[in-house]
């Protein structure tokens, strides 16, 4: 289009806060990265010990979650146990709908997480898991300092990929009442359709700017701390 | 190195990548690019006209199984038979508010009856027929609620409304101060949320409120607060420069008078114990640009 158009798509951003609304999926994405990498690796814990239970518990988890529907996790968590059940994780209205927004996401990648883990733990040839043992070690010992430093070294490239799903994924914390990236586009395609294109080529540039750089840091870290066999 | 070789494929990928973009952003505007033939195979034969309405707000437009109901759906219905096309002859298109101007854009629909509220912006992009109802921004209540009588009665009351609507964005510019204003996908997660009793009331348009109150599930437990304060002249979407716009008036003029119109929304919405606003109802269509 004409000069009109450069003008018109700029107005954009003095109409409508775009960067505070990327920042608020990026604190989506630190929190529900951390809470979900710590559950996760709780759970591939239990999914590796000699305990025939807390495998059965581990393995339950991974399969109900990995195989639910984000949003419906995430429409559960307000809908259910805020709009039903009457539960608040903060006294401030908004504050609580990101809360829920970073425990459904966490809990649904903590099963991703899970299983990348997993596939590190794999990579650790048997012999490191008999040698531990035969120094005295016991099972959680032997997981906290032989077998998991080695497994998170192995499988960074996989954690990568699931950091990436998290970025892109929350998003869906829309269906949860926090005003981020998703919401936003929405609103601003209500009600500036004249630039709707520029609008979500504006989206997909921001994502992009995100996702990109994760990709190249895990992809170099993952050949960097691989272990040498 | 070899990172750096890719980081310099993936850069061009990236700059080829906007460079197709934002060359076929610019030919939008004079000629819609390659969805027309797709549309034209997938329906466009002789006498049928394809017409977007919403299929999730019931009462206004409705998908009940293969049946459409609803006060959009109706008045859809005699437009189109008054330009010559029989109730077989329409195909209608699921029209989501944020999909409106572009489905006219690329020719996707040939009109749309969806709660279309007539704004400037939009039309820079579209024609308007209508308007053929003026709704106001309102309020739905617990029915058993008689604190709330207007907007300035929220302070520190929970609100609910659909993320992007223009009734939250009002209610954040001009009245949420001491509002906590809860974004859902959907009204009918909104409406959930209200009779469960943790938000205290659910904003937009009086129509929408008072079709999700004429719901089976919800009737008795919710009202129309009745004290609109907008007003949103409902027109029926067209592409740029249709010609379709006179005829389409004449229609709503000759439904407005026969009584039809009245007929149809007592039916559709009538239910809810909700009367539209009669000092702007039934409106004159405005003339075509």
């Amino acid at each position: 289009m004409d000069d009109g158009f450069l003008e018109q798509y700029l107005s954009l951003f003095d109409e409508f806060d775009v960067l505070a609304a990327f920042w608020v999926n990026i604190q989506l994405t630190v929190y529900a990265g951390i809470l979900g990498l710590v559950l996760g690796t709780l759970l591939a814990t239990m999914r590796i010990s000699p305990v025939p239970s807390l495998r059965w518990a581990g393995s339950a988890y991974v399969t109900v979650f990995r195989n639910t529907p984000l949003t419906i996790i995430m429409v559960f968590c307000v809908l259910g146990l805020w709009g039903q059940l009457g539960w608040t994780l903060s006294a401030d209205f908004t504050t609580n709908f990101f809360r829920f927004a970073v425990v459904a996401l966490a809990i649904y990648h903590a099963a991703f997480f899970c299983e990348a883990l997993r596939s590190g733990v794999n990579t650790v040839p048997i012999g490191q898991a008999e040698a531990a043992r035969a120094i005295g070690l016991s099972f959680l010992p032997a997981a906290r300092l032989v077998i998991l430093p080695q497994a998170f070294r192995g499988s960074v490239a996989p954690l990568g990929n699931v950091l990436i799903a998290l970025i892109k994924n929350s998003t869906v914390a829309a269906a949860a009442g926090v005003a981020e990236a998703a919401g936003l586009m929405k609103t601003m395609i209500e009600f500036r359709p004249d630039v709707i294109l520029a609008i979500f080529l504006t989206f997909a540039f921001g994502f992009v700017v995100l996702v990109v750089p994760v990709g190249l840091l895990t992809t170099s870290l993952s050949r960097r701390l691989a272990v040498v066999r | 190195m070899r990172t750096g070789r890719l980081f310099t494929a993936m850069a061009a990928a990236a700059m080829l990548t906007l460079a197709g973009c934002s060359s076929s952003d610019d030919d939008s505007g004079s000629d819609s690019g390659s969805t027309p033939e797709a549309s034209e195979s997938s329906g466009g034969a002789e006498g049928t006209i394809r017409i977007g309405i919403k299929f999730d707000q019931p009462g206004l437009g409705f998908k009940d199984g293969n049946e459409y109901t609803g006060f959009d759906v109706d008045v859809a219905k005699y437009v189109a038979g008054e330009l010559g096309y029989g109730e077989d002859q329409i195909e209608f298109v699921q029209s989501p508010s944020a999909q409106r101007e572009n489905l006219l854009q690329t020719g996707q629909v040939d009109m749309i009856f969806a709660t279309y509220s007539i704004t400037d912006k939009r039309k820079e992009v579209i024609s308007f027929a209508g308007p053929y109802f003026v709704a106001g921004q309102d309020l739905l209540v617990a029915a058993d609620d008689d604190s709330i009588t207007g907007p300035e009665d929220l302070e520190g009351k929970n609100l609910c409304s659909v993320t992007g609507s223009t009734s939250a964005e009002r209610i954040k510019n001009e009245y949420a101060t001491g509002t906590n204003l809860l974004q859902q996908p959907g009204y009918a997660e909104c409406v959930t949320a209200l009779t469960a009793g943790q938000v205290d009331a659910v904003t937009t348009d009086d129509i929408i409120l008072a079709g999700l109150a004429a719901v089976p599930a919800n009737k008795g437990k919710v009202k129309v607060v009745g004290n609109p304060f907008s007003e949103e002249n409902y027109g029926v979407g067209l592409p740029k420069g249709s010609d379709k716009c006179e005829a389409i008036n004449t229609a709503i003029s000759k439904m407005i008078d026969d009584g039809t119109w009245k007929q149809l929304l007592a039916d559709n919405v009538g239910a809810s114990g909700y009367e539209a606003n009669a000092d702007l109802n039934p409106p004159e269509p405005a003339a075509c640009s």
